[in-house]
């Protein structure tokens, strides 16, 4: 009675959101804490479903020196945050910015979008199938594109 | 409450008088369906509750044979839609024991019914100084309306309190609670965030002595068990249709005739008058002065052969039900390591619903693997936020179940949860 095949592709796609890296990023957060003199503070929260993001920034000559979050909720939207601070450390503002566009675009299904050089980002492609989730994936994303702004880092 | 038909004639009954589950299921279609290659386990009955054969088949009947606009068509069709758009009326009002199908308002949902009181009668009896009282388990559809309303007014909430077993902290009821400033006492009469049942009947008593008005929210009550109106004594009486079998888009006020009577229309156009001049308009009669424009006819009549089903299967016997169902899946979920389950843990003190945390697993998380195993359960806030923070979490995972559930699946969601552990641990 029960379709094997499909059994096969569905536990496929839960591996895929699910992928050992994204878990592991879960249990062992990377950056998680706060600064002792952040250049910019950012909150950002999904009130929908309680996930919650808390993004410093340390910018010296226009470059991410230091980055921590702390934030409460499910695997996806702590493992996403626990990643971005990894991604941006070390970035200038405008390559965090270009970063989060190009995140931004692929989690809404943009095929277009340069793939390459992802890292652990990578690992978050496969919430896209799973489309009420990637609001959790896209969470400490909008958190870091608020605090950009308030730097007043604009799109090129 | 009508009497269901005897056990010995009623397909639906099995010789021991409990439900015949099977028999049930075979009317619900979308039961056969399957979700992400397995059987569909549907336990989010607090959302929505899935629909028998026998009401899609009325909501497509009346498109195909008597579809018209009601009230004032003199031709057949117009006559026909008339007669079983009031003929649920009157099921409605005989299921809770209403006086008169004339207490019966027509609405979308439970939040519209809720607000037409806040607006109709709340608006001309809540004054700057004035309380309402509400619980702090209320869904947020029984609580921004007042919200809105005492800030409106310079009026005043006072909140009763939850205890450790999410039950209401009544300590110092009536008196900690209910003033001579009280106007009204608004009231879940089954929390659906948690499951507890509230004992709305004494509440509701003890306000009425006082002279204060009250509403019960009865969206996850009346579905689930016999409701009285006149037994619970409560001046309005809220629900939805489409928690109890029936459409979406309908839902039902129950007011006081009285109270009904003295209160303006909420919405005014088309329907609710009976004699319009350049220089005003006199109302309809109640109840039909608050149904404004043309009402969703089509899903009200199909509402009357969701009644029909329930009376059929009789409320005793789907609270029966229901509880069977509780007290093995929480004996069940119990057992799992860790895990935290809210409400009180007496069965006949709560409803079929179980909200319940594991302490690795957020409900999010829970709620996507147990979908993958085919089981539907509701994660999150469940409308019930001041609820929640009390909880001190973010949101949780709950089951809850109806007539066509089965222990059978009480135990693939156990099943699934062990699954979503393993995988996440």
């Amino acid at each position: 009675m029960l379709d094997r095949e499909e059994l096969r592709r569905q536990e496929d796609a839960l591996d895929e959101l699910y992928r050992d890296i994204i878990l592991e990023h879960y249990r062992h957060p990377r950056n998680r804490g706060s600064l002792p003199s952040p250049t910019v503070v950012k909150e950002g929260d999904n009130p929908l479903c309680g996930d919650e993001v808390r993004l410093e920034l340390l910018v010296e000559d226009g470059v991410i020196r230091d980055v921590r979050y702390q934030g409460q909720g499910c695997s996806i939207s702590q493992a996403s945050a626990s990643m971005l601070t990894e991604a941006v450390r070390g970035l200038t503002l405008q390559e965090a910015l270009d970063l989060y566009q190009r995140f931004h675009r692929l989690m809404i299904g943009d095929e277009a979008v340069d793939t390459t050089d992802l890292g652990d980002l990578e690992a978050l492609m496969g919430v896209r199938r799973f489309p009420v989730r990637v609001k959790c994936a896209t969470l400490a994303w909008h958190v870091l594109e608020e605090a950009l702004k308030e730097l007043g880092v604009v799109k090129r | 409450m009508s009497e269901s038909a005897p056990s010995r004639l009623n397909p639906y009954v099995r010789p021991d008088g409990a439900l015949d589950v099977a028999r049930i299921r075979q009317d619900f279609p979308i039961l056969q369906r399957q979700v992400h290659g397995r059987p569909l386990v549907y336990l989010d009955n607090a959302a929505t509750s899935q629909k028998p054969v026998q009401v899609i088949e009325a909501l497509s009947d009346f498109y195909r044979r008597y579809n018209a606009n009601i009230h004032r068509a003199i031709h057949c069709l117009g006559e026909e839609a008339t007669a079983a758009y009031e003929e649920t009326r009157a099921k409605v009002a005989r299921f809770i024991g209403a006086p008169s199908p004339q207490c019966i308002v027509f609405v979308r949902n439970t939040t519209e019914a809720i607000n037409l009181v806040a607006y109709a009668w709340g608006r001309a009896h809540i004054g700057p100084g004035d309380e309402i009282v509400v619980t702090e388990m209320e869904h947020h559809s029984n609580m921004v309306p007042w919200q809105r309303l005492a800030q409106e007014k310079g009026a005043r909430i006072r909140y009763i309190g939850v205890n450790a077993q999410q039950c209401l902290d009544l300590t110092g009821w009536p008196h900690a609670f209910l003033t001579p400033r009280t106007k009204l006492l608004a009231i879940g009469h089954v929390s659906n965030g948690v499951g507890t049942i509230h004992p709305v009947k004494e509440l509701v008593a003890e306000a009425r002595r006082l002279g204060i008005v009250t509403l019960v929210d009865g969206a996850q009550s009346v579905p689930h068990m016999p409701v009285d109106v006149q037994d619970l004594g409560c001046d309005f009486l809220a629900f939805s249709a489409h928690k109890m079998l029936g459409p979406t888009g309908v839902g039902v006020l129950y007011g006081r005739r009285e109270l009904l009577e003295e209160m303006e229309p909420f919405l005014s156009g088309g329907e609710m008058i009976s004699r319009v001049t350049l220089e005003g308009a006199q109302w309809a009669e109640v109840p039909w002065k608050f149904e404004a424009g043309t009402p969703n006819i089509a899903d009200v009549i199909a509402f009357g052969a969701a009644i029909d089903y329930l009376q059929m299967l009789g409320m005793e016997r789907v609270r029966a039900h229901e509880v069977e169902l509780t007290r093995y899946a929480l004996a069940r979920l119990r057992q799992l390591e860790d895990i935290v389950i809210y409400g009180p843990p007496d069965v006949e003190r709560r409803g079929g619903v179980i909200s319940f945390n594991l302490p690795e697993i957020h409900p999010h998380d829970l709620g996507t693997l147990l979908d993958y195993y085919g089981v539907a359960i509701r994660t999150g806030h469940h409308c019930n936020q001041p609820l929640m923070r009390r909880l001190g979490v973010a949101g949780t995972a709950r089951a809850s179940f109806y007539v066509y559930n089965t222990l059978e699946e009480v135990d693939i969601l156990v099943e699934a949860i062990g699954q979503a552990r393993a995988r996440l641990r």
